[in-house]
């Protein structure tokens, strides 16, 4: 089991030195930079914004349903609501949502293009294909995921502000009050950093079990399925490790 | 010309290539033949560069890709062109893309020299028509003639052909056999081509070798394969019924 795991990422950094050889042409990676930056990044943030609209609204209705003591200033409720959004919810459920549907796309196309030979074509053609292929996807994903976050964020924010307001939870007042109180920008570049990190395992470990799929079909599935569960505990451990070093 | 010497592939404990000795000609269409299982693919996928080999050498015009410094390995992979079994377009672009994409890597051309070259192609597997259209629109025939189109963009010394016929009617097949070995001649090309067709060994099989058991037991002419009385050969040509009458009318003069 131990030695299996050892061997698995093993591989997964001899695929990343692969990944980051120089370019042959560089002009066409800075077109498929942005073929990416459009597929995984702006295709998703309509999504990323609606979910984090429903996050910010959940959590305020929560956070106000366990500070009902009236000696608590109902503000308080949008300190815990800014606390929660901007440090976890926004980079890490983004992330682990982001993990399913970007994750099972990259491995899936990457998966599909080897079954079918096309990573043998460019292969011959003298054309790194772990780089042309891969190398795109995790400078998209890793330069567009601040974006998603700030986006994200607002939506979180606003969210909550909306849920507050139309259930009578806290005013607008009130809200704003507490979004404000004792604000810490630092929190941001923290958690712009963590989704970072989250971005390039989300983009890295779902190319390379794309990237490595033998067999039809089925076997693609499964590769997306095992990309996105090794994405998902990548996170979640990087997330605990990261919070305990930055934040402790 | 291509030489391989002494070329032996395992895959664990099973031995797929037993020490493969044959010299592919310029200028000539090179056929491997063998039943499935006999190690054709691999042979094919060596002589590529896809697969690395236990032991033996590869020369390419005398050149040993395994030598060479990275920068000129890289330029003798520019000079291979390959036709994969289903064609192996890249689903996300156009034919024109597609053919393109060698010349965007590989060429200094300007634009619209490279828009010309990729017409020329086109035109010259006579799919002029399908440039804008996505592989998903065109046939299998069709989708051949681009992969064709793709290979000889950067105009290669050596073409490689998987089973260019699996899938298609005898008509295209005849069709897809034609213009490779026009294309062959046209360029004087190294064509090597992995088939089990019968009719393209006997179409344009200049040059054939048979495998069985990843051994070479038969090399000839596409004439002489059907006067061969070597065991193997005559196990492997005239095993369906058309064929045995087609020895049966042979021998009867």
């Amino acid at each position: 089991m131990i030695y299996r795991f050892l061997a698995e990422l093993g591989a997964y950094w001899k695929f990343l030195l692969q990944v980051f050889r120089r370019p042959e042409r560089f002009a066409e990676y800075r077109k498929a930079f942005w073929r990416d930056v459009d597929s995984l990044g702006v295709k998703t943030l309509p999504l990323v914004i609606i979910i984090s609209l429903f996050m910010g609204a959940v959590v305020t209705i929560q956070t106000a349903l366990n500070l009902e003591d009236p000696l608590i200033p109902r503000y308080y409720i949008a300190i815990a609501v800014r606390e929660s959004i901007l440090l976890e919810f926004a980079p890490t459920i983004v992330s682990l949502i982001l993990a399913g549907i970007v994750g099972s796309n990259i491995s899936g196309s990457i998966g599909n293009m080897r079954i079918t030979e096309q990573i043998d074509a460019l292969e011959v053609m003298g054309i790194n294909p772990a780089g042309y292929l891969v190398l795109p996807k995790i400078l998209a994903n890793v330069f567009f995921s601040p974006v998603l976050l700030i986006f994200s964020m607002t939506g979180g924010l606003v969210g909550g502000y909306l849920a507050g307001w139309w259930l009578g939870l806290l005013s607008p007042g009130e809200f704003l009050q507490g979004l404000r109180l004792e604000f810490q920008p630092f929190y941001i570049a923290y958690s712009i950093f963590k989704m970072t990190v989250f971005a390039f395992f989300i983009a890295s470990v779902s190319s390379f079990f794309g990237y490595r799929v033998k067999g039809g079909p089925l076997e693609v599935g499964q590769a997306s399925t095992q990309a996105v569960i090794s994405t998902i505990l990548a996170i979640i451990l990087f997330n605990y490790i990261l919070t305990d070093l930055i934040l402790q | 010309m291509i030489s391989v010497r002494n070329l032996h592939k395992s895959f664990g404990d099973q031995q797929v290539l037993k020490g493969i000795d044959v010299d592919l000609m310029p200028g000539k269409c090179n056929l491997i033949i063998g039943l499935s299982g006999s190690g054709k693919t691999v042979l094919l996928k060596s002589i590529l560069g896809l697969i690395q080999p236990d032991e033996g050498t590869i020369l390419y015009d005398g050149r040993n890709l395994k030598t060479l410094e990275s920068h000129e390995a890289r330029k003798v992979r520019q000079e291979m062109g390959m036709v994969f079994q289903g064609g192996a377009l890249f689903t996300s672009q156009t034919i024109e893309e597609n053919v393109r994409l060698p010349l965007d890597f590989f060429s200094t051309m300007s634009a619209s020299e490279k828009r010309d070259r990729v017409h020329f192609c086109l035109e010259r597997v006579r799919i002029q028509n399908a440039a804008h259209k996505s592989p998903a629109e065109l046939s299998g025939g069709m989708q051949k003639r681009v992969a064709i189109a793709r290979a000889i963009v950067l105009n290669p010394r050596y073409l490689f052909c998987d089973e260019p016929n699996s899938g298609l009617d005898p008509e295209t097949s005849m069709v897809i056999d034609a213009l490779i070995q026009d294309i062959t001649h046209e360029y004087g090309m190294t064509t090597v081509i992995n088939t089990h067709d019968m009719n393209s060994v006997l179409e344009i099989g200049e040059h054939v070798m048979l495998l069985k058991g990843g051994e070479k037991t038969w090399e000839g002419t596409n004439d002489e394969i059907l006067h061969a009385d070597q065991p193997d050969v005559v196990d492997y040509v005239f095993r369906s019924n058309l064929m045995k009458k087609v020895r049966g009318a042979l021998s009867r003069g």
